[in-house]
């Protein structure tokens, strides 16, 4: 491994290929080298830039195939302490249709939830095709030991569960401890077996687009198929803009390894006009490889109902009304 | 993988402009008929002619000066500044209330985006109006004393046809003078417009007079005796051909001339957002901007990588109907304008120079021209020299800060520059060697009416903006 230049991993044929990368990790000193070496984000130009992209004016067929794609990627969440079978059970059965009235409505990509609540979730999805989701690695705060975090993985993938959303260890992380961030994603990913990894980074707590920009690289290299923004335990969770960065990520982490990540916002998108501006955003930054379930997801719960109420908007040119739309 | 997002056309409506068939001009509080040749103007993004326009003679230029010398004399220099702030915050509100229907007109007449209009030229307009109002109650306080200096004549060009009227008329009228201003006879719709709002703001006749036409109307302008400053901006030459004409009376005289800004990208540099600089620095109003970055200075160890990112970038820029509000670039003001700009591009090709453009697909109609990239540029091409006044970059690299700096001042314009860089001492140590009247750091093309404008050497004398903005209309800053 050559020393990281200043633009390391920014694009092919600068020195940053695959092998690489791999080098990188050797100890906690390169891992820093690399990481800081990454080019800077400028906040200023990063919200402007978001703020432009959010005024596209998406009407008509676009905003049916918008919404249509929105209501495909959307991993529908419950993450409450009162979370209950029933509600789990009422949960999943939307999933699978999210409007009885319309059976040309798609079914979302995933039921999220705790790991007890997995099996409970599998045996209604069954083989629907709707994946189980499960947070696990001590949900959200990440504040238990790395064993812990391990069986917890272990558990919810024995449960079913197909994905595993974890958490990163900000605490470590803001300390400059990225190896120790890096090893325990790896451990993480080895745990999941055939489940799909995304790696939350909970960027309400990194604060920074420059540490989003490095949690998102960490990540990747460690082997993330997913990064997420976002436990949406914590304000603010997913915005355009910390998203946008998240995208540029994956689309300059695959021009130099050719591995394709996806990117799941979640927390704090609730309206069809919100999640319209997150997929134009995948559209023009990341571009059109991205925009597919196994590419990017929503993290949300009332998220889908405004998606319905719309689409049913656009069938009818009416508006219906919460009572047109199932309660949670 | 993944699905074709075509955003379908969401034109903005139309409905809310109501264009005349023809005008006259506005003298004196009223519009009237012009003594020369009628013109028409088009929309340049259909070539459909939009109204036919009154052309001003000398004689009808001698009476809106003399319209102007006597609002001067007998209202406008004896109303207390207080007084006059009303006006201007009057006319600032109506700029907003009327702001959807000045920007659709602005897009439809000049052909830049209805994106741009809208988020851009008319709250710009509207900012600059409040913020010389708030001048008018201070002027003690600007360093330049109170005394306004009479009639202003002000000759404006097409790329911003209201802003560009704007930073003329809110600092002339808040210092206490009084206006005869001529739009560009390619755009002169919104400045009609504009006196529209002038009498709904019940402005006392005269302070504000428009007249229309072309070359020979603004020349009658500049030569009228009764005129006590000319405010102009366009073209470096029309610039020397108006100093050669005031030479050896007592007029006083400003001028905002062209460009051939440097955007000067370190390799250190927020390359995403430098990206994203490049971009609005070269392809925002089509590139019909006098402070555009038309040179793109990339260091050479990130040369090849950042313009990987520019061309992937300006492949996502959406070309064509301007009244479209996903439009990103618009179309080319005039049939001349095009001209000017494929011969100067066909010009870089034969002297060597490597042409790009993303594919993109054109309208028919109306006038037209690509985002466009030029590499393996040589400070000797004309591309590297000339102002093209399009969207038209230029990508020249160097090796090290002194040499940036050198390339970037090898010009004989100056009237802006742009540096990106993460490191801050580095952006202090450029700002003060470029000799360019503005240097953006990690920004590019922005604009606010607290900020002074202006060029160096051949693009001009003379500061637009701020408090430096009141020098040219009061006595004392001479």
């Amino acid at each position: 491994m050559t020393a990281p230049t200043t633009h390391p991993g920014a694009g092919p044929g600068n020195g940053a290929a695959a092998a690489d990368l791999d080098g990188v990790t050797r100890d906690d000193a390169s891992l820093r080298r690399f990481l800081h070496g990454l080019p800077g984000v400028d906040q200023v130009g990063a919200d402007a830039r978001a703020a432009t992209l959010a005024t596209r004016s998406i009407k008509t067929t676009a905003k049916a195939q918008a919404i249509d794609l929105a209501i495909r990627m959307v991993d529908l969440t419950t993450l409450e302490g009162q979370d209950t079978p029933g509600k789990v059970r009422a949960l999943s059965s939307k999933a699978m249709r999210p409007d009885p009235s319309d059976p040309s409505c798609p079914a979302t990509a995933a039921v999220c939830v705790y790991p007890d609540l997995v099996a409970v979730a599998k045996q209604t999805l069954g083989a629907s095709g709707v994946h189980v989701a499960a947070v696990a690695t001590a949900f959200p705060s990440g504040r238990a030991a790395r064993d812990i975090k391990l069986a917890d993985t272990r558990d919810a993938v024995e449960a079913g569960a197909d994905e595993i959303d974890m958490v990163i260890d900000r605490g470590a992380f803001l300390s400059g401890r990225y190896l120790q961030v890096f090893e325990e994603i790896v451990a993480v990913k080895q745990a999941c077996g055939p489940a799909h990894l995304k790696v939350i980074l909970e960027t309400g707590e990194l604060v920074t687009y420059d540490a989003v920009r490095r949690a998102s690289w960490l990540a990747m290299m460690a082997g993330a198929d997913f990064i997420k923004t976002s436990t949406g335990k914590v304000q603010p969770a997913a915005t355009l803009p910390v998203t946008m960065l998240m995208l540029e990520a994956v689309r300059d982490f695959r021009l130099a390894t050719g591995t394709q990540v996806g990117v799941k916002p979640a927390g704090g998108i609730r309206t069809t006009k919100d999640a319209i501006k997150f997929l134009v955003t995948v559209n023009e930054v990341a571009g059109r490889d991205w925009l597919d379930p196994d590419w990017f997801r929503f993290g949300a719960s009332t998220l889908l109902n405004d998606l319905l109420l719309q689409r049913q908007k656009m069938q009818t040119g009416r508006y219906s009304g919460p009572d047109y739309v199932t309660v949670d | 993988m993944g699905i074709d997002f075509d955003y379908a056309p969401a034109p903005e409506s139309t409905g809310i402009v109501d264009i005349k068939e023809s005008y006259g001009l506005f003298v004196d509080g009223q519009f009237r008929d012009g003594h020369g040749t009628p013109f028409k103007t088009v929309n340049p993004a259909t070539e459909e002619v939009l109204a036919e326009v009154a052309e001003a003679d000398a004689s009808d230029v001698d009476r809106a000066v003399r319209a102007a010398r006597s609002a001067y004399d007998k209202v406008w220099s004896r109303m207390p500044g207080a007084e006059r702030a009303k006006y201007l915050f009057r006319i600032a509100r109506i700029i907003q209330e009327r702001g959807r229907e000045l920007a659709v007109l602005e897009s439809i007449d000049n052909g830049k985006p209805i994106r741009e209009a809208r988020d851009v030229d008319v709250p710009t307009v509207a900012a600059h109006f409040f913020y010389y109002a708030g001048w008018a109650d201070k002027l003690k306080h600007s360093g330049y004393g109170e005394t306004p200096l009479g009639v202003a004549g002000q000759v404006i060009p097409w790329n911003f046809p209201l802003l560009m009227l704007a930073w003329k008329v809110a600092p002339a009228l808040a210092c206490g003078n009084t206006v005869v201003l001529k739009p560009a006879e390619t755009t002169p719709l919104t400045a009609l417009l504009f006196a529209e709002i002038c009498q709904q703001a019940d402005l006392p006749p005269g302070v504000v007079n428009i007249v229309t036409g072309a070359g020979a109307t603004g020349q009658a302008i500049v030569d009228h005796p009764g005129v006590d400053k000319i405010a102009f901006t366009g073209s470096t030459g029309v610039g020397k051909a108006i100093a050669r004409s005031v030479a050896g009376t007592d007029k006083r005289v400003t001028l905002e001339l062209g460009g051939k800004a440097a955007n000067i990208v370190f390799d250190d540099a927020p390359i995403d957002q430098a990206v994203e600089g490049v971009v609005t620095g070269i392809f925002f109003n089509q590139g019909h901007v006098c402070c555009a970055g038309s040179r793109l200075l990339v260091q050479e160890s990130v040369a090849e990588e950042f313009l990987d990112r520019l061309k992937r970038r300006m492949s996502t820029l959406r070309v064509g109907d301007p009244l479209d509000k996903n439009t990103d670039v618009g179309a080319i003001n005039s049939a001349a304008q095009l001209a000017r700009i494929t011969e100067l591009t066909q010009a870089g090709e034969a002297e060597g120079a490597g042409r790009w453009s993303p594919d993109c697909e054109l309208p028919q109609r109306g006038f037209w021209f690509p985002p466009t990239l030029f590499t393996e540029v040589s400070t000797a091409h004309r591309i590297a020299r000339e102002e093209i006044f399009g969207p038209v970059l230029s990508v020249l690299t160097f090796r090290t800060p002194d040499e940036a700096v050198a390339k970037a001042n090898n010009t004989p314009y100056g009237l802006s520059a742009g540096v990106w860089t993460e490191k801050g001492s580095r952006i202090l140590a450029m700002a003060g060697q470029l000799r360019a009247g503005v240097v953006w750091a990690n920004t590019f093309n922005k604009f606010d009416p607290t900020s002074p404008f202006g060029g160096y050497k051949e693009s001009g004398f003379g500061r637009e903006g701020g408090r430096h903005g009141l020098a040219a209309y009061l006595e004392g800053g001479r």
